[in-house]
């Protein structure tokens, strides 16, 4: 599974740019699920078909990643940008992002503007190309890119960009190849524009109209040197949100991923995150509602370019998933 | 157009458009107070369209159906939106010497307020929001900006009893501000987006499209795209655009960096705004289009304001989107100015990307 994960997260796919990472998803899925199609909005969706009669369920990990668009380039060949999904100052000097057409930048700062001990705002940074002016600059107002890392893997710990949230890409992958007798209709959603506004993922459950629906997502630890206190901690098992601030998760659900990961004995931790929501926050607000729960994989500088996963999280998630949809699922 | 009498239509035409802008500009429509702005676009399309029916939060639907000949494939649906609502003050109090208190609905700066001149209510009396002559300001006093909480609009009232009986809580004041034309440009009130309803109006007195065109004149977006929503989900399109008066920003700056949109430089196309992404299949057929025919095009800069695009994009199971916009110098404020030219490209760039739009446009490759 490390390779699966080492190869999506060095993919191209800032949010609404997702047509590299699609395809390679498609690739992945392709002999394993009974139909794969692509929505109106682009999302990717596998059905697995279950043998007698289950529920309908919902898996959805977004394909998307932040990253930067560009919204004007200079007379000497300079590109500013907005950010896709919420960027940090403090991770961009000195970075590098690539475009969709393979172009490599460096993110720059400007020096003039820099006060010692404060972090500057967004549109005081820019991106290199290495165009020698504007005529000659190789992308234009409106590209993508996203950040360029390598995949490290760190023994137990694994260290990529958008880890965020190509680990859950892979977990669902990885889950859909390894289930056996269900009884339950599964998609496994692979949403677009998460890290904007969540489109991805309410317009693919409205498609699907499930009777329950999980989130497959990274959470914030508080195991880090002086860290915001949080109960979640690298290695400490799969996370089963209780809560976020886009959510409550459904209660009926949330206690069925307990039960599940008591009885198969795997480790697992609660979450409640102060800041940050996930496509649960979307999908549970569909039609009539729809009862949604969050399996959140622990992370470490998450929008960062380098955001690291425990690898026993990783395989523990793909176990609980498939305890819970081996299952029957009443909530 | 080629026929001998081209020169003279057009010439009508375009009167016929200036008439329909100012019309707009200069009627009240406040989000949730949009009956006048839905009576003058109602009159202005009933004769053009199959269909025209209100919903029950006052959207204005018009329906223009497919050219004949289209064959027996399944009915193509394109919805296009622009919001008939502006943004404007609501009275909320009564003070003793009869000054008026307010909020705003929708999104107003503070610093655009003070001595402006408003029509208050449904019977539009004057009033103005009052202001510290310059002779008494002490010290600092100049350099600060006066707080909406702390401004009352002045309708000439002596106590409080006689400013309730003129103005009831709950009622609206929008910008007193007459329509003019400058040379090839306009200036006026809410041209975002009364810009947006006078191009859509245009492509309504048009000729039909090869699909069921949706047009949706959409209340309430400065509130939250409240309208847009509910619209979105009745009409279940096949894809959208929304059409928009939006920020244009083209005044000198320190540094070389984006303006928002620049005045007379083409209908401005939406990448991505805090609302939305466009639709980059849409996006690309009007910059094709655009390319073709030689219409002049730019790009709003990526990543500020919001559209109804929002709303319609997210609606039931995901709906292509792309906003196409007129810029407007000023939004938000009591006047904002338009490049005619602009108007009447933004006009053509949709006709004709719309003349052009078949479903093939939306495959995926």
């Amino acid at each position: 599974m490390k390779d699966l994960i080492k190869k999506l997260t060095e993919v191209y796919g800032p949010s609404g740019y997702e047509h590299s990472i699609r395809q390679i998803i498609r690739d992945e899925v392709r002999g394993y699920a009974d139909e794969i199609r692509t929505n109106t909005l682009g999302s990717l969706i596998a059905l697995k078909r279950g043998k007698g009669k289950g529920k309908k369920v919902m898996l959805a990990a977004h394909m998307d990643e932040i990253g930067v668009m560009v919204t004007h380039i200079d007379e000497k060949g300079f590109c500013r940008f907005a950010s896709i999904g919420g960027l940090y100052p403090l991770t961009l000097l000195g970075g590098r992002v690539v475009f969709g057409n393979g172009t490599v930048g460096v993110i720059g700062m400007e020096e003039k503007h820099f006060e010692r001990g404060k972090t500057p705002p967004l549109d005081q940074f820019f991106v290199d190309v290495g165009a020698k002016d504007k005529a000659s600059c190789p992308v234009k107002v409106g590209d993508a890119a996203g950040f360029s890392r390598p995949f490290e893997d760190l023994g137990g710990r694994l260290v990529a960009k958008t880890m965020d949230d190509r680990v859950a890409c892979a977990i669902l992958i990885e889950t859909l190849r390894k289930l056996r007798r269900c009884a339950h209709d599964v998609y496994f959603v692979f949403t677009v524009q998460e890290e904007m506004t969540l489109a991805g993922a309410g317009t693919s459950a409205y498609g699907i109209n499930p009777d329950m629906a999980l989130a497959v997502d990274v959470t914030d630890t508080g195991d880090t040197p002086e860290s915001n206190h949080m109960a979640v901690a690298l290695g400490g098992g799969p996370a089963i949100k209780v809560q976020d601030s886009g959510m409550v998760a459904h209660a009926g659900v949330k206690e069925l991923m307990v039960r599940r990961a008591e009885e198969a004995k795997l480790p697992y931790q609660l979450e409640v995150l102060a800041g940050g929501t996930t496509d649960a926050m979307a999908i549970q607000m569909v039609r009539e509602g729809i009862p949604t729960g969050c399996l959140s994989i622990p992370c470490r500088y998450i929008h960062s370019p380098s955001e690291m996963v425990d690898y026993g999280d990783v395989e523990n998630s793909v176990k609980l998933l498939l305890a819970i949809l081996s299952k029957s699922i009443e909530l | 157009m080629t026929t001998a009498d081209g020169g003279q239509r057009s010439a009508i035409g375009a009167r016929e458009v200036l008439l329909i802008l100012q019309e707009l500009s200069e009627a009240i429509g406040i989000s949730g107070n949009e009956d006048a702005v839905r009576k003058i676009i109602a009159d202005a399309v009933r004769d053009h369209v199959d269909e025209l029916r209100t919903d029950t939060i006052g959207n204005l639907f018009a329906v223009k159906k497919a050219r004949a000949a289209q064959g027996a494939k399944r009915a193509f649906k394109v919805m296009l939106a622009a919001h008939m609502d502006e943004v404007g003050l609501m009275v909320t109090g009564h003070d003793g010497n009869g000054g008026l208190r307010f909020r705003p609905v929708g999104g107003i700066d503070d610093r655009v307020l003070l001595g402006k001149v408003l029509l208050v209510g449904p019977d539009k009396v004057p009033g103005v929001i009052g202001v510290k002559p310059v002779h008494l300001l002490k010290g600092d006093e100049g350099k600060q900006v006066t707080k909406m909480d702390d401004m009352r609009i002045d309708i000439g009232a002596l106590s409080k009893e006689e400013a309730e009986g003129l103005i009831k809580l709950g009622q609206v004041a929008a910008f007193s501000t007459r329509y003019n034309k400058v040379g090839r440009t306009a200036t006026g009130k809410a041209f975002d987006d009364r810009a947006g309803c006078a191009v859509l109006v245009e492509l309504l007195k048009g000729a039909r499209f090869p699909f069921d065109l949706h047009a949706v004149f959409t209340v309430q977006e400065e509130v939250g795209l409240r309208g847009a929503r509910v619209a979105a989900s009745a009409v279940e399109p096949d894809c959208a655009f929304v059409l928009e008066g939006t920020i244009c920003d083209d005044l000198p700056k320190d540094k070389d960096v984006s303006p928002t949109t620049e005045l007379g430089k083409g209908p401005a196309i939406s990448l991505m705004d805090r609302s939305a992404f466009a639709d980059r299949r849409l996006v690309d057929h009007l910059i094709a289009t655009a390319e073709k025919l030689g219409i002049p095009y730019q790009f709003k800069q990526p990543g500020i304001g919001g559209t109804d695009a929002g709303a319609i994009t997210r609606s039931k199971a995901g709906v292509p989107t792309a906003p196409v916009s007129v810029p407007c110098r000023y939004i938000h404020s009591p006047v904002s100015r338009l490049s005619l030219d602009d108007f009447d490209n933004t006009v053509r760039l949709m006709r004709e990307s719309l003349s052009r739009l078949t479903p093939d446009v939306l495959k995926r490759s």
